[in-house]
């Protein structure tokens, strides 16, 4: 068999470790530091849950790990075809690792289409599981194959299995009242089964989950969890499987803790409640269904113990709008969508600029413009979030780097919201949301303290004495005005989207105070205060400085290490703050003789970044609705360093 | 400035705080609850004056959002709500300038889309009044979602739709609810398309409370924002307000004495549908269609004369009665509460669902929740 890591685009990564021993059973067992698995089946195959479920137990055995699913716009696309294959990639490791891996070691390709679809990403040498029962001749036909890629050598490069997935699977069933449809379901458990005992996993999390997923249906449970077994138990008898892997927990790579596995968006629902908390502010969150962003809004509809209001609204505008109204009422008040869904809010956010109340805009990036590709990723809406409304109207954005991080981002955009009562852009993507990775689970004792106080009183003298409450008086740090809450006896007042006077907030047509307005509104957003950027740059002597935002840690981090490991020098800085920028950001740009921007988008931070400071950013762009991969950015940034 | 910090843990209930709600009087009559029962009261009586803000009112001279203003001004006081606690959002429009000549807390927002903010802010805070002002284009052009949802979900709200069946603050187009033909500024040869009838509207949306009534009469206008005060759930006020700019005398017909006699049927709960002089006329059911018309009423038919039931739980009769006014000379136009009805109300039930979910589950712990069933432990 071929070793699983063979390709030079892991070695920098790490490389397997030559150990082997007799397990028990006789069966020898490898021991590896890190394996990418990707599960492709059509997209009825239920492919996503055997990935989760594989996850789940990686997680639980202690790997680090990283996820990638990637799944069709479609929710049953013609059976067999190219466009329906659904696919689950995931990278666990003994070690600190940062994406779901550029290439598959093992491939489980559960009929032609996924087989073909996926091919392509394998690297020689790697395994791949197909299900033979789903190799007919019409079926490859369906995807164009004209001879079999099972029998006419084509796959001669790779370490082939080919296991009768449906047969065994009906065959381990037939105990069971089903129906063979029925007991076809369960093949996709057969295949995790036969995966878990491959690379150790434990067993008892899935059966768990199987028993409580169908608590209602106990039959379908049993038939589940026996074709899982079977499909371990396989692994173990059949002589086609003589090697089986172990990938030790990566006890190094994390800081003693208590862990869970968890997505970018459950992730940033969590931060929500927290900041809800932290706060002492009912969360109240407008919303309407779009891909990639909904999962926020069933999660957060399931937290109602949590004072948690969740409001599906007719349609974008009124997800907003209910939110901002909620905001007026003091309300820590949300907003999720995605790209087009921003577009429809853009005059409501224009209005809450004007307004001055908080409110969080969470934008779920995907591929764009217009529909575009809304189950893949991109970086393209950073543009809109930046100037996408009439007039002037800045709002602070704010982007979490991995899956976890939109816990901490969530918090930091509900600060910046609250302290400054403005609208803020939550920048998450696509891949960030369904990803997922180890999280060690903060003590929520230790989470910032988001409280604020309404306004109570008056806040002004007039000439003639008198106590009053002026809407538009603002705090001379901060430049916040007030958050008066109805309900407050004295400080009745009109808000609107018309120019206000300075102070009083009454409607001014005051050409000179319009001008002031505007420039205060501006100065409030540019004076928010942001941690200075950190750079990594652990000799000191890269000339070449790589700058991300967002989503592209992982992969950049990773081709960032590639260059290190192989005794290059590059300087890494990656912004969660882009509007303001760091204060510091200017200084760290002019340290470099290069700067290099890797984004999924047309170069939209570095337009930011050259406009504001005159830098000569070099811009490296993708818009595949994919992630980067480590080894073609470790390309680009060999390029730049020996250019 | 004089401000607090933010005190106890926050209440799942009804303000951002728990403070103030409970202060309320008892429910009134309905299952539903009274839609001010946890509105404090106001600790003073209060005047007209109270409801007045200090900007100057800027409408044209002689327009009727004058009458309308003083007539809700007037009315606040009976309703005796701390005026810290009721809240006016308007859209954009003539009309929604109104909020700022109201001292009490108010928004005005983006066109069209007062209906949603404000479902926002009644869902969010049961303790507030929330009333929006909008008008014809406001409300059923630009922002007509927003009004259909707001009524079907049955948000504690109360709608003040001015229509004056043209677009002022843009200077004169036509509008939704301009009559076929309307010469304006952008029909020069007259308008095309039909108008929306704003209560035909509002009971197709199944409304819980839908009504009518006229700038220029202060009295009905103001027993009408009683009774949707009182109401719980959605209310729908049109108002026929004019616009004496851009389409004076649009409803000239239903003001003038003399034609109003025959113009205009005041609906009552509970009678018998009769206008005209000497109510010679009566609203009956066309026993061939079902719909309803209009007869002289005679000893013979007398007793068929449709007894006008507000409460009736099909909207079917509403209905019926919304399309009997004839769209362009506005003869036999019903005016006063054509629906009145009990429906669940959305805030309350969004506040039970809160309630339940503590009561099963308890109050969330947020170690709990973030810690979730499937943990391990790396140990330093």
């Amino acid at each position: 068999m071929t070793s699983q890591v063979s390709s030079p685009a892991e070695q920098a990564d790490g490389t397997v470790l030559g150990e082997q021993r007799k397990a028990a059973g006789g069966k020898a067992v490898r021991r590896l530091n890190r394996v990418i698995i990707r599960f492709a089946g059509d997209s009825g195959d239920g492919m996503q849950l055997t990935g989760d479920r594989f996850t789940s137990e990686t997680a639980s055995f202690g790997n680090d790990l990283s996820t990638l699913p990637n799944f069709p716009a479609e929710i049953r696309a013609p059976a067999g075809t190219l466009p329906g294959v659904s696919s689950f990639q995931l990278h666990f490791a003994d070690h600190d690792i940062l994406t779901p891996g550029d290439a598959p070691n093992v491939l489980v390709a559960m009929n032609p289409a996924a087989l073909k679809a996926n091919i392509g990403d394998l690297p020689r040498g790697a395994e791949i599981i197909v299900n033979t029962d789903e190799f007919t001749k019409r079926a490859l036909q369906k995807v164009g194959y004209a001879s079999n890629p099972l029998e006419d050598g084509s796959l001669d490069g790779y370490s082939l299995h080919p296991v009768p997935l449906t047969t065994l699977t009906i065959e381990a069933l037939k105990e069971f009242d089903l129906s063979r449809k029925e007991a076809e379901r369960s093949k996709n458990m057969f295949a995790l089964g036969l995966l878990s005992w491959m690379y150790h996993r434990p067993t008892e999390g899935t059966e768990k989950f199987l028993t409580s997923k169908f608590a209602k249906k106990p039959d379908i449970a049993a038939a589940n969890i026996a074709a899982y077994r079977a499909g371990w138990n396989f692994g173990e008898t059949t002589e086609d499987f003589a090697v089986s892997y172990e990938v030790a927990p990566a006890a190094a790579a994390f800081p003693p803790g208590v862990y869970r596995n968890i997505s970018g968006n459950l992730a940033l629902a969590y931060g929500l409640i927290a900041a809800s908390r932290q706060a002492d502010l009912p969360l109240f969150l407008g919303s309407y269904p779009i891909t990639p962003a909904s999962d926020i809004l069933h999660e957060l509809s399931r937290h109602k113990n949590f004072g948690v209001r969740t409001f599906q609204a007719e349609d974008e505008i009124a997800g907003i709008g209910a939110a901002l109204g909620a905001a007026f009422g003091g309300s820590l008040a949300v907003t999720t969508t995605s790209g087009p869904g921003v577009a429809l809010k853009s005059e409501t956010i224009g209005l809450a600029v004007s307004l001055e109340l908080p409110l969080l805009i969470v934008d779920i990036q995907r591929g764009g413009p217009s529909t575009g590709l809304p189950t893949k990723t991109e970086q393209a809406d950073l543009l809109q979030a930046m100037y996408g409304r009439n007039g002037e109207a800045p709002v602070p954005v704010v982007a979490p780097r991995t899956p976890a991080d939109c816990f901490d981002a969530a918090l930091e955009a509900a600060r910046i919201a609250l302290t400054y009562r403005t609208p803020v852009f939550l920048l998450s993507d696509g891949y960030l949301a369904n990803g997922s990775e180890p999280w060690r689970i903060p003590d929520t004792e230790e989470l910032p303290d988001l409280r604020v106080r309404f306004a109570q009183g008056p806040n002004h003298t007039t000439d003639d004495g008198t106590e009053v409450f002026w809407p538009y008086q603002r705090d001379p740090r901060t430049l916040a005005r007030p958050w008066a809450i109805p309900g407050t006896p004295g400080l009745e007042h009109r808000i609107g989207g018309i120019e206000k006077q300075d102070g009083t907030g009454n409607i001014s047509y005051d050409p000179a105070n319009h001008d002031f307005m505007v420039r205060t509104r501006q100065a409030k957003v540019d004076g928010v205060e942001v941690p200075d950027l950190e750079v990594d740059d652990p000799d000191g002597g890269a000339g070449v400085l790589v700058l991300g935002w967002g989503s592209t840690y992982g992969p950049v981090t990773a081709a960032v290490r590639r260059i290190r490991d192989a005794g290059g020098a590059v300087a890494q800085a990656h912004l969660r703050h882009i509007n303001p920028f760091p204060r510091n950001l200017e200084e760290v740009l002019r340290r470099y003789e290069k700067v290099v921007v890797p984004e999924m988008n047309l170069g939209q931070l570095a337009t930011l970044i050259r406009a504001k400071y005159l830098v000569d950013a070099r811009s490296h762009n993708q818009v595949n609705g994919m992630p980067f991969k480590a080894e073609q950015l470790a390309e680009v940034l060999k390029e730049a360093i020996d250019d | 400035m004089t401000e607090t910090p933010a005190g106890a843990p926050s209440s799942l209930g009804d303000s951002p705080r728990g403070g103030s709600s409970g202060k309320g009087s008892s429910p009134g009559g309905s299952p539903f609850g009274d839609a001010l029962a946890l509105v404090p009261k106001a600790e003073a009586e209060q005047s007209m004056r109270d409801f007045k803000s200090d900007q100057e009112v800027r409408w044209c001279p002689g327009c009727g959002d004058y009458a309308v203003l003083a007539a809700v001004q007037g009315f606040m006081p009976q309703l005796g709500l701390a005026r810290e606690n009721i809240v006016f959002v308007s859209g954009i429009g003539c009309s929604s300038r109104f909020p700022y000549y109201m001292n009490t807390y108010g928004m005005h927002s983006i066109h069209g889309r007062a209906p949603a903010i404000a479902t926002g802010l009644a869902a969010s805070r049961r303790d507030l009044s929330v009333w929006v002002v909008t008008g014809d284009g406001d409300a059923l052009s630009i922002g007509g979602n927003h009004l259909i949802h707001a009524l079907r979900r049955n948000v504690n709200l109360k709608i003040l739709l001015f229509n004056n069946r043209i677009y002022g603050l843009t200077k004169g187009q036509y509008s939704p609810t301009s009559e076929i033909g309307k010469i304006t500024k952008s029909t020069p040869v007259g308008s095309l398309d039909a108008p929306f009838n704003p209560v035909s509207l509002a009971i197709g949306a199944e409304a819980s409370f839908v009504a009518r009534t006229v700038d220029s009469d202060r009295k009905h206008l103001t027993e009408v924002l009683r009774q949707a005060a009182a109401h719980p759930g959605t209310a729908l006020i049109e108002i026929y307000q004019n616009c004496n700019i851009f389409n004076d005398g649009a409803f000239e017909v239903l003001k003038d004495r003399q034609q109003a006699e025959d113009a205009v049927i005041r609906l009552e709960h509970g009678s018998p549908i009769r206008f005209g002089a000497d109510r010679a006329k009566g609203v009956v059911r066309d026993q061939a269609t079902g719909d309803l018309k209009v007869v002289a009423v005679t000893a013979e038919n007398e007793a068929e004369v449709l007894v006008h039931d507000a409460h009736a739980a099909s909207p079917t009769t509403a209905f019926a009665l919304s399309r009997l006014a004839d769209p362009d000379t506005l003869h036999h136009t019903p005016i006063g509460v054509f629906r009145s009805v009990d429906r669940p109300v959305y805030d309350t039930l969004m506040a039970e669902q809160l309630d339940a979910a503590v009561e099963q589950h308890g109050k969330g712990e947020l170690g709990a929740l973030l810690a979730g069933n499937d943990t391990w432990t790396v140990v330093g």
